[in-house]
């Protein structure tokens, strides 16, 4: 047994970094975050025949049948290029919280993977996050107001994890249902509200357990795009410090320069080793995948404030300019911490996990 | 194979980095972790590591001479041999390719002058490998040798250096007409350097391991469930319980890289900058660790009463020794700032520090 991508993986992973590569040159994350949709049909298309949006999609629903693993490298990947495309949502927290709910939820599986089905998901409680978030359920009607929605924009349906677990899926465009994105300090993600006045919904069982392995499954999404927009910044960096001369010399031969470069490195780098045990574990083993997840998520935003803040620094004025379009990756990493549970909280989890949540007294 | 026989196999396998695994074992990076993992959780150092197995073991593997691997090898993994590291000299610590200790051929010996500092174990090993200059008029990196030497040759005298824990856990060393046979070098005369980066690397590596981490983290949680502030558990006061669920993660995080490294090594991939950070993301957070634990014991743990390295010292003081001696640690085999040059240069293709004028030149 071994530990870390295989071959193929590894040629998955090459072929989404050759795709996005091609169709995100530096304007085009500037055009697409000037206009702030959070997504971009064509590049969408482009990712769903690469098989992106069925990647957890068994075959026998028209998916490509793979893993956390696989989706963890894709949403690296995303990360590394600012993608605005609603990944985390409509590719694995959605088909994630559908596939166990029988027939009805497998019904949607093949629209989610030929992608012309997109959930955004909303939680009513669980992810720890701030906001608001209150939704009544009467029979198979919606009632409230739900903020921090993922990926609403494009979004063709919402799913919504109630808070005892169980799942109301609506139509964005359906009676009752008004969607809002709000420009979001990440201009590829929006903020996502809706708000339900007696909504028609498909409620689907659910519950606790499902409801939080939809949680991990979105937060090790996020550690993973942290992962590459922090490794874009890096490589920014060392690049930027390759050549930008100053005192009549590169500025990365300065040990000042070059120790941030280091830096950086070293925090970054085990972090890959831990977001695919993480994205590992969710699939394969259950009693460790919750602290797993809980750990990714923390990590990965504690290390990616501290390589997104070195990063601009390291490209002093330049790194605060327009321009350069570095801080469409420091506002990525900025809003990912906070999606899903921000560090603090995630580490709360995480000690509750193993026992260690007794009020102090 | 017995499966006791073969975790025993895959433990010294997993020890010797850069060693080739046995021929009937056919490893397992992850069976090997788990082992290493379950030595851990059962409270036992899993296996020696030292700088003969962890260092020179796989420094003769790649550079030493079948005679050499057949001496040596064999009676340094069953622990017969201990070796010390003969590199630093009182001008020549970070700039280590300045060593002055010099070593001349005469009759079939090199002989050897000089003197070491900051030697660990030098005071109970057997052998030391030395870094000494042998070709003086050539330039700095390019006159050193690497020998491999007896400490019990004439000529040697160990003194021990107390360190800040109060314990003498290094030495100075000095040769005076110290002779050692001419083919106790490793390699050839003048490539010192390039042997001394070989062992360099395993011991960035060694400074790294995960399963002291591991250990260590869990010792922590247990300290920190039964020491009690004002009656209370340290471990349900938050601010302290999320200190440790940080390290936890980098621990994790820690331990992961250690299995993507072997992976690598299974399949002779070059670790590159994956390798390069080790020592420097160990030892720091080893030192956070450790400096969690004195914070845990508080004011009860300033009770410090080192009895030497033999002894089993109380809690507390075996806390405060770490949280100095992992200092120590982060200095050692190179300094933090000296890995970070190697990350930066070798790892991330970063220029390199113009060298001011005619200090090139080796002495």
């Amino acid at each position: 047994m071994e530990f870390g991508p295989s071959e193929t993986q590894r040629l998955f992973d090459r072929v989404i970094r050759d795709y996005l590569g091609d169709r995100l040159p530096l304007e085009e994350v500037h055009r697409l975050a000037r206009e702030g949709a959070g997504f971009d049909e064509a590049l969408w298309r482009g990712l769903v025949e690469l098989g992106l949006a069925g990647v957890l999609v068994p075959e026998r629903h028209g998916g490509a049948g793979l893993g956390m693993f696989e989706a963890a490298l894709a949403a690296e990947a995303l990360g590394y290029f600012g993608a605005p495309v609603p990944f985390a949502a409509a590719a694995v927290m959605a088909p994630l919280a559908l596939q166990p709910s029988g027939e009805e939820g497998a019904a949607w599986l093949p629209r989610v993977a030929s992608g012309t089905a997109r959930i955004a998901v909303g939680f009513e409680g669980h992810a720890g996050a701030t906001g608001e978030a209150a939704v009544e359920r009467r029979g198979a009607r919606l009632s409230g107001r739900i903020t921090g929605v993922l990926d609403l924009g494009g979004a063709t349906h919402l799913l919504v994890v109630l808070r005892d677990g169980a799942l109301g899926l609506v139509a964005i465009d359906a009676p009752g249902v008004r969607a809002t994105t709000h420009p979001s300090l990440d201009r590829t993600r929006p903020l996502g509200e809706v708000a339900l006045a007696d909504a028609s919904a498909e409620v689907l069982p659910g519950g606790e357990a499902p409801a939080l392995a939809v949680l991990d499954a979105g937060r090790v999404v996020l550690a993973a795009d942290t992962l590459g927009a922090a490794q874009r910044m890096l490589d920014r960096a060392v690049a930027y410090a390759g050549h930008r001369e100053q005192f009549g010399r590169p500025i990365g031969s300065f040990q000042a320069v070059k120790h941030m470069c280091a830096e950086m490195a070293a925090m970054l780098e085990p972090c890959r080793a831990l977001v695919w045990y993480a994205a590992y574990a969710l699939d394969h083993l259950p009693d460790e995948a919750r602290l797993a997840a809980c750990h990714a998520k923390a990590h990965l935003a504690e290390v990616g404030r501290e390589v997104a803040r070195l990063a601009t620094e390291v490209h002093g004025g330049m790194g605060f300019t327009d321009e350069l379009g570095l801080h469409h990756w420091f506002k990525r990493v900025g809003a990912s911490r906070q999606l899903l549970g921000g560090p603090e909280r995630c580490r709360r989890e995480a000690a509750a996990l193993q026992g260690w949540d007794a009020p102090a007294r | 194979m017995t499966p006791e026989d073969r975790a025993r196999a895959l433990m010294r396998w997993i020890h010797a980095p850069g060693s080739a695994p046995p021929d009937d074992l056919e490893p397992d990076v992850v069976e090997a972790a788990i082992i290493a993992d379950e030595f851990s959780r059962a409270g036992l150092y899993p296996g020696i590591m030292n700088q003969g197995i962890s260092m020179l073991v796989p420094t003769l593997l790649e550079v030493g001479t079948e005679a050499q691997r057949r001496r040596w090898i064999e009676p340094t993994i069953r622990g017969d041999v201990i070796w010390c590291q003969g590199y630093s000299e009182p001008g020549a610590g970070s700039d280590l390719a300045a060593v002055r200790t010099r070593a001349t051929i005469e009759a079939g010996h090199f002989v050897i002058n000089g003197q070491k500092i900051w030697t660990s174990s030098a005071h109970y090993a057997d052998t030391m490998f030395l870094l000494c200059r042998t070709e003086p008029d050539r330039a700095k990196h390019a006159g050193l040798s690497y020998l491999l030497l007896s400490m019990s040759t004439p000529g040697i005298e160990v003194r021990p250096l107390r360190t800040m824990t109060g314990r003498a856990e290094f030495n100075e060393v000095f040769f005076t007409d110290v002779r050692v046979p001419v083919d106790q070098i490793v390699m050839g005369p003048g490539d010192g350097w390039q042997v001394a980066n070989i062992t360099l690397r395993h011991e960035r590596l060694m400074l790294g391991d995960p399963n002291k981490l591991m250990h260590r983290i869990r010792r922590i949680g247990e300290l920190m469930e039964r020491t009690r502030i004002d009656g209370v558990r340290v471990i349900d006061l938050p601010e302290y319980r999320d200190r440790l669920i940080r390290l936890q993660a980098e621990v994790l995080a820690s331990r992961c890289h250690h299995l993507r490294l072997l992976t690598a090594r299974d399949r002779g991939d070059e670790p590159g900058l994956a390798g390069m950070i080790v020592k420097y993301y160990g030892t720091t957070l080893a030192h956070r660790l450790s400096a969690l634990a004195v914070d845990v014991l508080g004011a009860a743990g300033l009770a410090y009463a080192p009895g030497g390295e033999t002894v089993d010292d109380d809690e507390a003081t075996t806390w405060q020794i770490d949280y100095m001696y992992d200092l120590g640690l982060i200095i050692g085999g190179g300094t933090s700032q000296i890995q970070k040059n190697i990350i930066a240069e070798r790892g991330l293709g970063l220029p390199r520090e113009p060298r001011p004028a005619g200090s090139t030149s080796g002495r």
